[in-house]
């Protein structure tokens, strides 16, 4: 990462494929370059810190604390988005976020996101496309988790 | 011994004579060497089999009807190494009576054995190809025969890709084994789970969430796929989805079995008998049998 | 006094008398002969002795749910069509002890396995063509296909066969639909023709082995004149002129298939008790569950084999739950296999057109109604489209 810009690196990432050169010079301008190092909190449940991450390598790990108990309930990796919550909304994160290793990303200001898809709305049209993309994944991956389908009594066909 | 071909994709035929004429319907002892524990509910039991002339004693995919003596019989994948002589092992999750009754075994015991029946991982088929190695929960057990074989015939595969996932972490099969083929040339291993804790430090999320990290090469992969029937659904669906060919996508299917083989008509799906016609089975032919409700 | 070397093919006349004569003759070869006889209020098959045995002068009068016997105005031997049992009961019987274990050294060691002991000799007396045709189906499965039954297989070489072809049939059969009858083409080693009629009592019999044929001399078979063969086809085809049910099999498979949402389900499965009479009754229904057990002391267990239904509930359970739980998916899969699946199994599908199904379900389902009204819904969909 040192020897590319922020440019070049998200002009790699995934999520900004099929994104008009403008709009991802556009998206480039408003993020920042980060490294977090293993087993940081990146957010907790109820921040109210509204960053959106784009991971370009490493893995973060998503859980939910209960009862003394710390459950991981999605990992995400290379090429995948983080946060997604804060561009929609500037209400509090539901769950915490911790780099299971060393994690690059590009990461930017949710709140300033929003600013610019209302600015400018074919741009937002187009990050919206694309975190709907994100959010219908992971519900459809949810709805299999939430079957519970290895035990024994579970989900059958 | 070797050699691949000595079996066919079709299984090993039913090799267990038990008193005068072979009569598939009459189980053999065969002595248990030890039963291991896998997970809080999940044992590998080790029989010893005598005789053999050295050839494979089932193919990969293939099943054992195990009888508990004075208890009840039910159809076992076989989960060990097909080319080990004298030995067959089965990972078995206790669900019931007669589970129970199997994996509370001790050395010595005797379980009867009927079998090997069943049809096979396409493992001749699958030669010169990239294999992928989709397994949830127990579903890895049916599958292991698999991976022993092709380690044991590197040579004859490409790239191996092993996509596991599991409940928790402590539910998961094979741990040690699964970190060690992690190091091997040419393969990857991935693992996953629904949930974990703090210690696990793997990926979290359903099974179809691992092929993002993966390089498939449709035109030249086979795909073995064993575990609920829910995720196998959803695994095919992916696999399609990413240029997979229906006839190169193979899963194992399961249903009620008294016999074993094909007279009691419980473990019928539309035409096919998963006993006889399965359990392994190429998507081709499952296309529109699986996930038509209540069939 | 044997007057005619009966060779397979050949057709002959026997006197009524001679039909005692037959039985005592396969007794006395070591047969237990199986045949009609009144029990119950119905015909059923079991051991018989003397022709006094057979259900002279009766018949049965059958409907959806119904079957009554009624005294005929004649003598006949052979006046009913089918009762509740088939042969199926004595080649692959209700309940079977596959073997016995005990305790040995090595563990545990098999004794008094069913299919390593003599099977019973039987000779089946009075066997209609489509129970002909019902075992021969049976035989695919329990002998042709991949591995051998041989506790059926052992029975099945035993018996000797002496079929009898129809001169009525009940409201119920439809065996012309199905290929499968009246006549008797083919797997017996005798087969009989009552002629009873205008005060004539008499029977023309044809052999279909060489054992036939010898037995067939043994009890005097002359050479049948042209006209007591008339009369013979002439009985056959009343009773051909009696069937009235017709099941339509022309794309029955691919209908059944493809009709997996018919209303039509939803429709039988009101009616439907999921009783299983139906697959107790049906000739080629072959369905068996297994269980193993033992003694409280644990030192020796047993195996059984017991008939079993796709109608309950527990036919399809597999950890958790059963595959099949409504009752309209028990019926749709009873139907669909009999019909359609069997095809892709066996070549064929499992339905002779007996009728007893019809017979004997306390709903009255008549499966020839079922699989025209799934048509006519096809039809009718396809028309709109």
């Amino acid at each position: 990462m040192e020897n590319a810009s922020l440019l070049e690196i998200l002009q790699k990432h995934p999520f900004v494929q099929g994104f008009q050169p403008k709009h991802i010079e556009k998206l480039a301008a408003l993020g920042h370059e980060l490294k977090l190092e293993r087993d940081r909190i990146i957010f907790r449940e109820g921040d109210e810190s509204s960053f959106f991450y784009l991971i370009v390598t490493g893995k973060v790990a998503l859980e939910v604390t209960a009862l003394g108990r710390t459950l991981r309930v999605q990992t995400l990796g290379d090429g995948e988005e983080l946060g997604w919550s804060s561009v929609l909304t500037s209400e509090g994160k539901h769950f915490q976020a911790r780099a299971l290793g060393v994690v690059k990303a590009i990461v930017f200001d949710g709140a300033r996101l929003r600013e610019a898809c209302e600015e400018d709305h074919t741009f937002g049209y187009e990050m919206m496309k694309r975190l709907l993309g994100v959010v219908a994944e992971r519900l459809q991956a949810t709805r299999i988790q939430l079957l519970d389908m290895y035990s024994p009594a579970g989900a059958k066909a | 011994m070797n050699d691949s071909a000595t079996f066919t994709d079709a299984g090993v035929e039913a090799a267990f004579p038990a008193g005068g004429p072979a009569d598939v319907m009459l189980p053999a002892p065969c002595k248990v060497a030890q039963v291991d524990k896998e997970t809080h509910d999940t044992f590998t039991l080790c029989l010893e089999t005598k005789g053999g002339d050295g050839s494979p004693l089932f193919a990969p995919g293939q099943f054992s009807m195990l009888y508990a003596p004075g208890v009840g019989e039910l159809p076992i994948s076989i989960s060990g190494d097909p080319e080990e002589p004298g030995r067959l092992v089965y990972t078995i999750r206790s669900v019931g009576k007669a589970t129970h009754a199997l994996v509370t075994k001790s050395a010595g015991d005797a379980v009867g054995v009927r079998g090997p029946f069943g049809t096979s991982w396409p493992m001749t088929e699958g030669r010169g190809k990239d294999v992928l190695i989709v397994a949830g929960g127990i579903g890895l057990a049916p599958l292991r025969p698999a991976i022993y074989h092709i380690l044991r015939h590197r040579g004859d595969y490409r790239r191996l890709t092993v996509l596991y996932g599991a409940r928790s972490p402590r539910d998961m099969l094979y741990r040690k084994q699964l970190a060690a083929w992690t190091y091997l040339p040419d393969t990857q291993i991935l693992t996953t789970v629904d949930y974990g804790g703090l210690s696990w430090r793997g990926y979290v999320g359903v099974v179809t969430t691992l092929f993002r990290y993966t390089r498939l090469q449709p035109d030249r992969t086979i795909a073995m796929i064993c575990g609920p029937e829910i995720m196998m659904r959803y695994v095919v669906r992916e696999l399609e989805g990413r240029g997979l060919a229906a006839r190169d996508i193979y899963l194992s299917m399961e249903r009620n079995m008294k016999c074993g083989v094909g007279f009691c008509g419980h473990c019928q799906l539309g035409p096919y008998f998963i006993c006889k016609d399965g359990p392994v089975f190429p998507w081709k032919r499952m296309q529109g049998w699986m996930g038509k409700y209540e069939r | 006094m044997a007057t005619t070397q009966a060779e397979p093919g050949t057709e002959l006349v026997l006197e009524v008398e001679a039909i005692g004569e037959l039985i005592s003759r396969l007794r006395g070869r070591g047969y237990e002969v199986i045949g009609p006889t009144r029990r119950d209020g119905a015909i059923v098959y079991d051991s018989i002795e003397t022709v006094e045995d057979l259900p002279v002068g009766w018949t049965d009068e059958q409907a959806p749910g119904k079957y009554r016997l009624k005294k005929r105005e004649d003598g006949a031997l052979f006046g009913y069509t089918l009762g509740p049992h088939s042969w199926k009961r004595f080649l692959h019987p209700p309940e079977v002890r596959l073997f016995q274990i005990e305790n040995s050294s090595d563990g545990f060691r098999i004794v008094n396995s069913a299919a390593a002991q003599a099977p019973p000799k039987y000779a089946f007396f009075g066997v209609r063509a489509c129970e002909l045709a019902a075992i021969s189906l049976q035989d695919r499965i329990l002998i042709g296909d991949k591995y051998t039954d041989a506790i059926y297989a052992d029975r099945r070489r035993e018996v000797f066969i002496v079929a009898v072809q129809c001169a009525q049939a009940s409201a119920n059969c439809f065996c012309t639909s199905m290929g499968a009858g009246p006549q008797v083409k083919e797997g017996f080693d005798i087969v009989l023709t009552e002629v009873s009629d205008d005060g004539r009592h008499f029977f023309v019999a044809a052999a279909g082995t060489p054992a036939g044929a010898e037995l067939l001399t043994e009890i005097g078979a002359k050479k049948a004149p042209a006209e007591a063969v008339k009369q013979a086809d002439k009985a056959v085809d009343g009773a051909v002129a009696m069937i009235t049910k017709r099941l339509e099999m022309s794309g029955v498979r691919e209908l059944l298939y493809e009709q997996v949402e018919s209303a039509r389900w939803d429709d039988v499965a009101r009616r439907c008790l999921t009783c299983g009479n139906c697959t107790m009754v049906c000739p080629t229904c072959f369905c068996v569950t297994v269980d193993d057990a033992s003694d409280f002391s644990g030192e020796s267990a047993e195996r059984w084999r017991r008939w079993d239904s796709c109608f309950t509930q527990s036919f399809s359970y597999i950890h958790g739950g059963s595959v099949r739980l409504s009752p309209k998916s028990r019926y749709r899969q009873w139907l669909t296999h009999k019909l359609a699946a069997w095809q892709d199994q066996f070549g064929s599908s499992g339905c002779v057109g007996c009728g007893r199904c019809i017979t004997w379900c306390p709903a009255g389902i008549d499966i020839t109604e079922e699989v025209a009204t799934i048509r006519d819904g096809a039809h009718a969909a396809a028309a709109r489209e």
